[in-house]
């Protein structure tokens, strides 16, 4: 249950490219055919599947303050959360170089028409950005990472498919010689966004507001004490 | 000399000049054309662009006269002037020329300001990109003012039409180039903006935001208000209205979505003057029950019990889900647009079945947004050239196939 409902989650509510836009470079620049948005789609799934648990094990046992508790106690009050950056950079690196040798071997023609953008998937924003938030959000177990990997990179998929359908379908539009291209594209993002709004709030149901006014409250109150404790000093000072 | 002599002089005299589109348009639209084709081969059918959207906006008139009756109804009911109806479709209580006039007076104005803005717009493009102008708004402008909730400030919807035609339809290209239903593009912007306006007890009922104002201005008045069926259920209330209520239509609401009964009718005409595909509407309808009929046997088994925040809604009897609500507009007037909706036949009904499926998804779990056909539409909508690049693709393969077989 837990695991549907994160995988759902990240597909649709959390959607990468429409409630965070992440991605976007290759979401803009591969999405002209079905065919190949599909690909690009397939490879972003897959590195996102891989990437995301391992790099969970990586900030488990490395990374995460008090992570090298097994190397021995003196260890413990170690913090190299500094690192996650680069760490997450290079394990996705090597899985994109992997890809691309999978890729190159078995579908040729697949590897021309990604062309740069393959290699580039390596500093797809919507990649890290899965790892960065597997890590902000402290997803609990690999099996949970791995789920949101896979949900991440379907939903991502899910858009660039969409949008290349409708570019392949309004090839022939009469559009304004200055929205041409990338313009009625962002624009067309725009649109698809007001769609996938209508998963936004779903399953929490509005809980997460009501929380966060709680909390507004209570640092209201806690600043109201401390005004209180001004007024006091003030007073005591005159 | 009569108008249309005069459209002729102005026409012949504008001719091929800058303001020539604004003028043939008005002709055209008021008249049929003088003009005859000049060679080359034709097809002559009786069903143009013009006489497409005049049928669809015909099978709307009904929803949209039992719209001012109703808001007029709703308002007098909401301050104690008159009782509920007791004697069906026909009730004396109902059909008063004090309710009517109520209504109209309220909603004409949101027709004038819905078509002045977008034709204008609509002119204004074509005599730039110096292209004719285009009957595409017709149904749009008459869809906007029955999908908003009667007391919407017309500056609203003014702000939300130009963005709806701009955004969501010329950048595109004009008519039949859109991906997205201009009327919802519409209500969307309406409802994500100015959500206040578009949700809650106050605006459904024509007079109640003023009300509120006069008390709080400190006059002694008694405050009205009037909640949309599924709004009371989102909050777990309970609400006073019979079935036949519900299908008749004397509930508070958008303008237009109330009346299941008149909506059927006009979806009807629509299938049979062939203008709107009952495969849409069918499998729309079939989605719908199934994800009604799904929740309601996953409250039956007992796994959502009273305290959840999902049960007035999810143990709505699944048929009850095609009568509250805006489903059954949605489904006939605007899933069904020829623009936005699937092409083939085959994705119209994936198309049709998922948009019931997901509006239904999205009022019982989203509580934040009562009602899902909207949101259901747009975002098939934006999946609908996918579902039809996958019909299509799986055409071509079977007939490789096909062919390959012949020539072996």
């Amino acid at each position: 249950m837990e695991h549907l409902e994160l995988f759902l989650k990240s597909i649709f509510i959390d959607n990468m490219v429409f409630a965070t836009f992440l991605g976007m470079c290759s979401y803009l620049a591969v999405s002209k055919k079905v065919s190949t948005a599909v690909g690009l789609g397939a490879a972003v799934i897959f590195v996102l599947a891989i990437t995301v648990p391992l790099n969970w094990l990586l900030d488990q046992y490395l990374l995460q303050p008090g992570a090298l508790k097994w190397l021995g106690a003196e260890y413990a009050d170690y913090d190299l959360s500094f690192l996650s950056f680069i760490m997450f950079i290079a394990t996705i690196a090597t899985m994109v170089q992997l890809v691309e040798i999978v890729v190159e071997k078995f579908s040729p023609s697949l590897y021309n028409s990604l062309g740069i953008f393959l290699p580039l998937i390596a500093v797809n924003c919507a990649i890290l950005g899965g790892s960065l938030f597997m890590q902000s959000r402290e997803i609990p177990s690999i099996g949970l990472a791995a789920t949101y990997g896979v949900g991440s990179g379907i939903g991502w998929f899910l858009a660039i498919l969409a949008i290349a359908a409708i570019r392949e379908k309004i090839r022939y539009s009469n559009v304004p010689p200055a929205l041409r291209g990338l313009g009625i594209t962002f624009i067309i993002t725009g649109l698809m966004a007001i769609g996938f709004m209508s998963f936004g709030g779903m399953l929490t149901g509005g809980d997460d507001e009501g929380a966060k006014e709680e909390k507004t409250a209570q640092v209201k109150s806690v600043e109201d004490e401390k005004d209180a404790e001004l007024a006091n000093n003030i007073k005591v000072n005159e | 000399m009569g108008l249309k002599k005069k459209l002729h002089i102005l026409k012949r005299k504008y001719r091929g000049s800058k303001m020539a589109p604004a003028f043939n348009a008005l002709h055209t639209f008021l008249f049929l054309p003088d003009e005859t084709t000049h060679g080359g081969t034709h097809i002559k059918a009786a069903d143009d662009l013009k006489r497409t959207m005049n049928t669809v906006i015909m099978a709307m008139i009904p929803c949209l006269i039992f719209g001012m009756f109703n808001a007029g109804y709703q308002h007098n009911l909401a301050i104690g002037e008159i009782q509920a109806v007791t004697s069906g479709f026909f009730s004396s209580e109902f059909w008063t020329l004090n309710n009517f006039f109520i209504g109209f007076w309220k909603i004409l104005p949101l027709v004038i300001v819905s078509y002045g803005v977008g034709l204008g717009i609509e002119f204004l493009f074509a005599i730039i990109k110096k292209h004719e102008v285009e009957e595409g708004y017709l149904v749009t402008g008459m869809l906007v003012p029955l999908i908003v909730p009667v007391d919407i400030p017309l500056w609203m919807l003014a702000v939300a039409v130009a963005f709806g035609v701009v955004i969501g339809k010329e950048v595109f290209g004009g008519t039949g180039m859109n991906i997205l239903n201009p009327a919802l593009t519409i209500r969307a912007f309406l409802f994500f903006a100015y959500p206040t306006w578009m949700s809650g007890d106050k605006v459904w009922v024509e007079g109640a935001v003023a009300r509120d104002n006069a008390i709080a201005a400190g006059q002694n008045l008694d405050a009205i208000s009037g909640e949309t069926i599924l709004g009371s259920l989102a909050q777990g209330k309970e609400f006073a209205y019979s079935t036949a209520d519900m299908f008749l239509g004397f509930i508070p609401g958008s303008v237009g979505e109330t009346s299941t009964l008149l909506i059927l009718l006009g979806g009807l005409f629509l299938i049979f003057s062939k203008i709107g595909s009952w495969r849409i509407m069918l499998s729309s309808v079939v989605g719908a029950l199934v994800m009604g009929l799904i929740f309601n046997q996953v409250v039956d088994a007992g796994v959502i019990t009273e305290s959840s925040k999902f049960y007035g809604l999810m143990s709505t009897p699944f048929w009850h889900h095609l009568l509250i609500g805006g489903f059954a507009f949605g489904t006939v007037f605007m899933a069904t647009d020829p623009v936005t909706a699937s092409q083939t036949n085959k994705g119209k009904w994936v198309y049709g079945f998922l948009v019931g499926f997901i509006s239904i998804l999205i009022r019982v779990f989203n509580p934040a947004y009562p009602e899902g056909v909207m949101l259901a539409i747009l975002l098939m909508n934006v999946f609908a050239p996918t579902i039809d690049h996958y019909v299509v693709q799986g055409n071509v393969k079977k007939r490789m196939k096909r062919l390959k077989a012949k020539v072996a």
